[in-house]
């Protein structure tokens, strides 16, 4: 069996703010294999940012601090690393590319200077050749007219241009892993496309490790090998990406996937998971997603109505007490007892299926491991290679308008 | 006592404010639409050597019109760079246009000023494609949304404040986070934030660029249900941008799709997507992600390069990539095609597409489609 690239061992990570210290990152395990795509997705503000800034110790500290835990690149902890060597990592073995291109775009320096920079920094080449690899990087990545874009400002480009210049920079120094948070948000779906292609194309080039952190299920589920949910600072959830949307587990996933929009069904309204984000100064006693989860209320309910053997799965070993809890808008509602007093750990629920809530099969005897998964997905969405165009137009003639 | 929004304090430089509460300049129109744009153009100088004179100019908007009605959203959506922000923010006269007209409730938007144009300016806001630049990181996100309320004296100390809580909630922050400053926050947080901001004046037309895509699912359908709830309460009109198509179909009245400056299909929503007409359309259709680990759809898949919009194409835009255009030359006699360079390959492609630049015009379907093309009926 081959040893994860990357792997992460009950990360802790805190900002120390005015009012106290918040932990945007608790006890987060995972694992990624050499050539593998791991997606995190998760509520916005649960931690994905902050998990990955640190996995290049990049948060801002202070307020930051890692509290405890480890950062293992191919066994080697980059949390013990100096702050001299780990300038070797950034870039070199790890590159980034950061949700909001504007706030790492120097908006002083061409984009041309700033991926020369890279460049020159880490692959040792003249300044001129470094000129030209970043032609080449951004004509990859789809912008056009390289030769005149690249003496241009980032004030000059739109948001996805902006977007493609960093994922260019990051590629032009060939990482071991590239971690990619939201690269493709800003982009339309053609463009994203060919960007997902061409990163599939390096990855199996270059046994490249991806870490996509997104909020589109539809790119999570064409890219990734392998799915982590996070919550309020954890992950809830590691699985493959078929078994994920296959059968996920935790509710909050479930909530997910009930409210992805999709096209061709004109709702009038959309499906979302009700309440709020827990605010992380005041993150709820027991399992973080109690006030809004649906699974707690409704097995409390069936208790109550005298049907505990039916809703309390095999083996998860949940006491039928009912209290009553508190949700969000303060309202009051009948959960178990032991969603509300104890925060459930991520176990191997299933054979390659990780999750962290109590009312799930087996939960009680699963073991509590590092997840890892050395999975690669059985379907590969279509391909952008080839040089003829494939015989697209033909099938779709009659949408094209075509008289048959 | 009007407050110039461009004080050094003030939440974003470019959106002035008014101070008195209800100066409505216009009345509103009986029926007519809310916003009528007309043949909008927008060039940027592209500025070379010593003396930065103008060596020509980068067509980002070319020859754009719409019509929004009131209480209703118009969806834009195409191309990575093919102008939708510089439209909204041309339309805001946030930067300057090259040509064209925009009517707000049937009067010349361009032709107001100072005092005039700042009461206007309240009705019509919006939530910025890039939260990081448009917050401003001295502020707490309480005298971010709460400033605008004071300027125009809606509301002061505990109402504002008030206010201020409620508009977060709405949005789904914890109200607590008012004095949090905008670097605390993640990106989907922040989104939040300029979106409650823009509510905050009770506008009519808000332009959302871009307003949900640092959000996920669950928080997305949260604001979209909000928007849409106010839409109906207040009879708001939005453009909104995004390239996510599902929420743009569920969201919109009316779809234009974008390429190159220009629009080149539009349609009433669920129409553009049941039956579209311009193969730029159809592709974009096509490679939408599903969110399904094994995907069975058929992908067009665009070939050739990114034109740039300080070189355009001749006659239609999308020739050199035009999956139809390549297949039709196919099966046509020579005479009719021609031979041009794409991506570094020659392609054979329709003369007609090359030389003559197709207009929008009506397509079988539904009333109101219409599409930019020669070949599509
Ligand atoms: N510099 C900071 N100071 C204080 N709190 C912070 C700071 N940066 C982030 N946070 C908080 O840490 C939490 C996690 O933020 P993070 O950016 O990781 O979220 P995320 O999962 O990436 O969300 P999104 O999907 O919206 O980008 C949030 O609650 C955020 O408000
Ligand atoms: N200030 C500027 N100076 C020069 N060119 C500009 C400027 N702002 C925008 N452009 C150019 O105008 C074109 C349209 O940009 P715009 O931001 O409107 O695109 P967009 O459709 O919003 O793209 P995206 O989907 O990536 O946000 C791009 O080619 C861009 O580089
Ligand atoms: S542990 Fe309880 S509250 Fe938490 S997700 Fe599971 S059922 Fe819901
Ligand atoms: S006019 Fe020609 S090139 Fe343009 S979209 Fe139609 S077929 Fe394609
Ligand atoms: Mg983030
Ligand atoms: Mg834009």
């Amino acid at each position: 069996m081959q040893q994860p690239l990357l792997e992460l061992k009950n990360l802790n990570v805190g900002f120390d703010t005015e009012r106290g210290l918040i932990r945007p990152v608790r006890d987060v395990s995972l694992s990624i294999y050499p050539g593998q795509t791991v997606a995190l997705v998760g509520e916005s503000g649960c931690g994905k940012s902050v998990t990955a800034l640190s996995i290049l110790r990049l948060i801002p500290q202070p307020p930051g601090r890692i509290l405890g835990g480890e950062v293992l690149l191919e066994g080697r902890d980059l949390l013990k690393l100096s702050e001299k060597q780990m300038r070797g990592v950034r870039g070199k073995d790890i590159a980034m590319i950061f949700q909001e291109p504007m706030t790492s775009l120097n908006p002083v320096y061409t984009i041309g200077d700033q991926i020369v920079e890279a460049i020159t920094l880490h692959q040792g080449v003249s300044t001129r050749e470094a000129y030209q690899i970043a032609e080449e990087s951004l004509r990859d990545v789809g912008i056009s007219d390289p030769h005149r874009r690249i003496h241009e400002y980032p004030h000059q480009m739109s948001g996805g241009m902006r977007q493609r210049v960093m994922i260019a920079m990051a590629l032009s120094c060939k990482p071991k892993l590239l971690i990619a948070d939201e690269p493709t948000t800003a982009l339309d779906v053609t463009i994203q496309a060919q960007i997902l292609e061409l990163l599939r194309k390096l990855q199996q080039e270059r046994g490249m490790s991806i870490l996509l952190i997104t909020h589109d299920l539809g790119v999570v589920a064409e890219n990734a090998d392998v799915v982590g949910v996070m919550y309020a600072s954890r992950v809830v959830e590691f699985a493959t990406v078929e078994d994920l949307f296959d059968r996920p587990q935790h509710p909050y996933t479930e909530g997910l996937f009930r409210s992805i929009p999709k096209l061709g069904a004109h709702h009038e309204r959309l499906e979302t998971i009700p309440g709020m984000v827990p605010n992380p100064m005041r993150f709820p006693a027991g399992c973080k997603f109690h006030p809004r989860c649906p699974r707690t209320r409704g097995c409390a309910n069936a208790i109550k109505s005298g049907r505990a053997e039916a809703a309390i799965p095999k083996g998860s070993n949940v006491p039928p007490d009912v209290v009553q809890a508190v949700d969000a808008e303060g309202e009051s509602f009948p959960a178990l007892r032991k969603c509300i007093e104890v925060e459930p750990t991520l176990r191997e629920v299933h054979g390659s299926h990780w999750a962290a809530c109590h009312v799930t099969e087996n939960f009680d005897k699963a073991p509590g491991t590092v997840p890892q998964l050395e999975h690669r997905r059985e379907v590969v969405p279509v391909t952008i290679e080839g040089d003829a165009l494939p015989d697209v137009p033909v099938t779709n003639a009659a949408a094209m308008g075509l008289k048959a | 006592m009007a407050q110039n929004a461009t004080a050094p304090n003030s939440p974003i430089a470019p959106l002035p404010y008014v101070s008195s509460r209800d100066s409505r300049l216009v009345a509103p129109a009986t029926g007519g639409p809310l916003l009528e744009v007309r043949d909008l153009r927008t060039w940027f100088p592209i500025r070379r050597g010593v003396f930065s004179s103008t060596v020509g100019h980068v067509k980002a908007v070319d020859g754009v019109s719409f019509n929004i009605q009131p209480g209703k959203t118009l969806g834009m959506v195409g191309e990575s760079g093919c102008g939708k922000t510089t439209v909204g923010r041309t339309i805001l006269r946030l930067i300057p246009k090259h040509a064209g007209e925009v009517y707000y409730k049937g009067q010349d938007f361009f032709a107001y000023h100072g005092e005039e144009l700042r009461n206007l300016r309240r009705q019509m806001q919006i939530v910025f494609q890039d939260p990081v630049s448009s917050l401003n990181p001295r502020m707490t996100v309480g005298n971010i949304i709460g400033e605008p309320i004071e300027v125009h004296g809606i509301a002061r100390g505990a109402e504002k404040r008030e206010m201020v809580a409620g508009l977060l909630k709405r949005v789904g922050l914890d109200p607590t986070y008012a004095a949090r400053y905008p670097h605390e926050f993640s990106g989907g947080q922040r989104q939040r934030v300029g979106i409650a901001r823009a509510l905050a004046l009770s506008p009519d037309f808000i332009v959302c660029d871009e307003p949900v895509s640092a959000l996920d699912v669950s928080i997305q359908s949260q604001i979209l249900n909000l928007l849409d709830d106010l839409q109906r309460e207040r009879n708001i009109a939005y453009l909104f941008i995004a390239h996510n198509l599902a929420v743009v179909e569920h969201f919109s009245d009316e779809v234009a799709v974008m390429y190159l400056g220009r629009i080149v299909e539009q349609a009433p929503a669920r129409e553009l997507y049941a039956n579209p007409k311009h193969p730029y359309t159809i592709a974009l259709l096509s490679a939408v992600p599903e969110p399904n680990p094994r995907p069975k759809k058929h992908r067009i898949v665009l070939k050739g390069e990114v034109p740039s919009p300080s070189n355009p194409p001749t006659g239609c835009a999308f020739h050199p990539r035009c999956p139809l255009t390549r297949q039709l030359a196919a099966g046509a006699s020579a005479n009719e095609t021609v031979q041009i360079t794409s991506g570094g390959e020659p392609v054979r492609v329709m003369g007609r597409c090359v030389h003559e630049a197709p207009t929008l015009v009506p397509k079988k379907g539904e009333p109101g489609h219409v599409a930019a093309c020669w070949f599509t009926e």
